[in-house]
């Protein structure tokens, strides 16, 4: 690749350049920093929607009545009932059983605040779903808040 | 409390951590020597092992492989020590800054907050280089950014004990001994060898060359097995993991490349400068698979980028590797 090639596309991280090795015109390698580059984007963007479907999803049986809010916060931090055994210190079956409605609901302010902790969210969010998804993502050069 | 510690942004951490390190010593170490040196170049294509349901591929050794190898084979002394105790490896950490030695650890990518969301999986190879101090604040040197970040006490500590596969446990090095000499060009070669074994002569199927070979197959039958959908899936997996943030573009090829044409230049090897250039040239036809894969996402596959054709790329790429690592180890 010619650093004349680099592509400059802006992806999901934004303002954030990275590096890419590429040739410059006395034919030496150099460090160029780059946006990003749409095919790459294509693939991050298609492994967050993964994640952003099955969160619809998710939401979708708990307002069933089906699964508890547990499991969709699990799912909006990636996480699987083995990773999130480990974090809060929880067997993994007794995770899969506070995934449903019914047990969820019974669960003592200990374990609950356990849980909260380990995703790194407050108590009293976990309980509920928030109306629209925290996952966002920057698609300007610049600092959105500036 | 801040460490004089001149900050390089680099493509991938691990090389960007080791290089800025070394050089904080007074070795002349760019990212993609210590990349060459510590034989980074790798290929597999790992089935078994699942990352977002997923099957792996990776383009780059095991996480700590580089830096050990490239400490090893530059003679420099490095010290490296996990923990069991939160607070303990912060103690530790604390200490060595205080004694003014910046500090390498390896941590997840979760949990530091100020990586963009869009960069936020699970993923325990994440390396930095902590440089100061401030109260709860700490100054790192992150090889991926391109200035030094702070990050809070509470999240560092989260991001150093993050759990799952390759559960980094607190990991942290640092410098202790740097020789009088180095030899450059027996190191060099040593890491040029070492990467023409492991991509030629691995004994199993899914590693080095026979793994891109494997790969190409694989390609070639997920529209029969999978359908359209999921194959999109399997083909976007492999994409990203060859272009996302770290690789420098083109699964490593292209930093390798950077290397090969130093290394050309210290071993006085014209030869290897073709190499390099053959090498560039490789890097291109991955990031043209990169391309196709990508269209065949979107769903805008033209002709030319149909499930055979992507496998025939690489194919390609597998042969005109193979035939670079077989001049590789005649040269080394």
């Amino acid at each position: 690749m010619h650093k004349e090639n680099v592509p400059q596309d802006v992806g999901l991280a934004g303002p954030l350049r990275e590096v890419v090795y590429a040739v410059g015109e006395d034919g030496r390698y150099e460090a160029v920093p780059s946006y990003g580059w749409d095919p790459k984007t294509v693939a991050l963007r298609q492994a967050w929607e993964l994640i952003l479907k099955e969160l619809e999803t998710i939401k979708a049986r708990v307002a069933a009545g089906e699964l508890s809010p547990l499991a969709w916060h699990m799912t909006r931090h990636q996480m699987q009932p083995p990773l999130l055994a480990k974090y809060a210190r929880i067997n993994r079956w007794r995770i899969r059983r506070h995934m449903k409605a019914g047990p969820f609901r019974r669960l003592k302010p200990e374990l609950l605040a356990r849980y909260a902790e380990a995703l790194g969210i407050p108590a009293e969010d976990l309980k509920r779903i928030p109306d629209t998804t925290d996952l966002e993502f920057s698609t300007n050069r610049t600092h959105e808040s500036e | 409390m801040e460490i004089p510690f001149e900050h390089r942004q680099s493509a991938h951490c691990e090389t960007g951590v080791a290089a800025n390190l070394l050089s904080h010593y007074g070795l002349d170490v760019n990212e993609a020597m210590a990349f060459g040196i510590g034989s980074g170049l790798f290929f597999g294509y790992l089935p078994f092992i699942r990352l977002n349901h997923l099957p792996l591929t990776t383009y780059r050794i095991t996480t700590g492989g580089i830096l050990k190898r490239l400490t090893k084979r530059l003679g420099v002394t490095l010290r490296m020590t996990c923990f069991r105790n939160p607070r303990k490896a912060m103690d530790e950490l604390d200490r060595k800054l205080a004694e003014g030695v910046p500090v390498g650890c390896q941590t997840g990518g979760y949990w530091l907050p100020y990586f963009p969301q869009a960069y936020r999986f699970h993923f325990n190879m994440h390396n930095l280089v902590v440089i100061g101090r401030e109260g709860d604040d700490y100054l790192i040197s992150d090889p991926i950014f391109e200035t030094p970040v702070v990050c809070h006490r509470r999240d560092l500590l989260k991001a150093r004990f993050a759990k799952g596969a390759l559960a980094p446990k607190g990991k942290m090095y640092f410098v202790e001994g740097v020789p009088a000499a180095t030899d450059f060009p027996r190191a060099i070669k040593r890491g040029m060898r070492e990467v023409g074994r492991t991509m030629l002569k691995a004994p199993v199927s899914l590693i080095g060359v026979k793994g891109i070979r494997k790969l190409a197959r694989q390609v070639e039958l997920w529209p029969q097995k999978f359908g359209p959908e999921k194959s999109r899936l399997y083909l976007g997996q492999v994409i990203r993991m060859q272009e996302e943030i770290g690789t420098g573009g083109a699964g490593f090829r292209f930093i390798y490349a950077a290397f090969l044409q130093q290394a050309a230049e210290v071993l006085a090897l014209p030869r290897v400068r073709e190499l390099s250039a053959e090498m560039t040239a490789i890097g291109d036809r991955w990031r043209q698979f990169a391309v196709s894969g990508a269209r065949q996402c979107k769903g805008r596959a033209r002709p030319e980028d149909s499930y055979d054709a992507m496998a025939a790329t690489v194919r390609e790429c597998a042969d005109r590797e193979a035939a670079l690592y077989h001049e590789l180890l005649s040269l080394a």
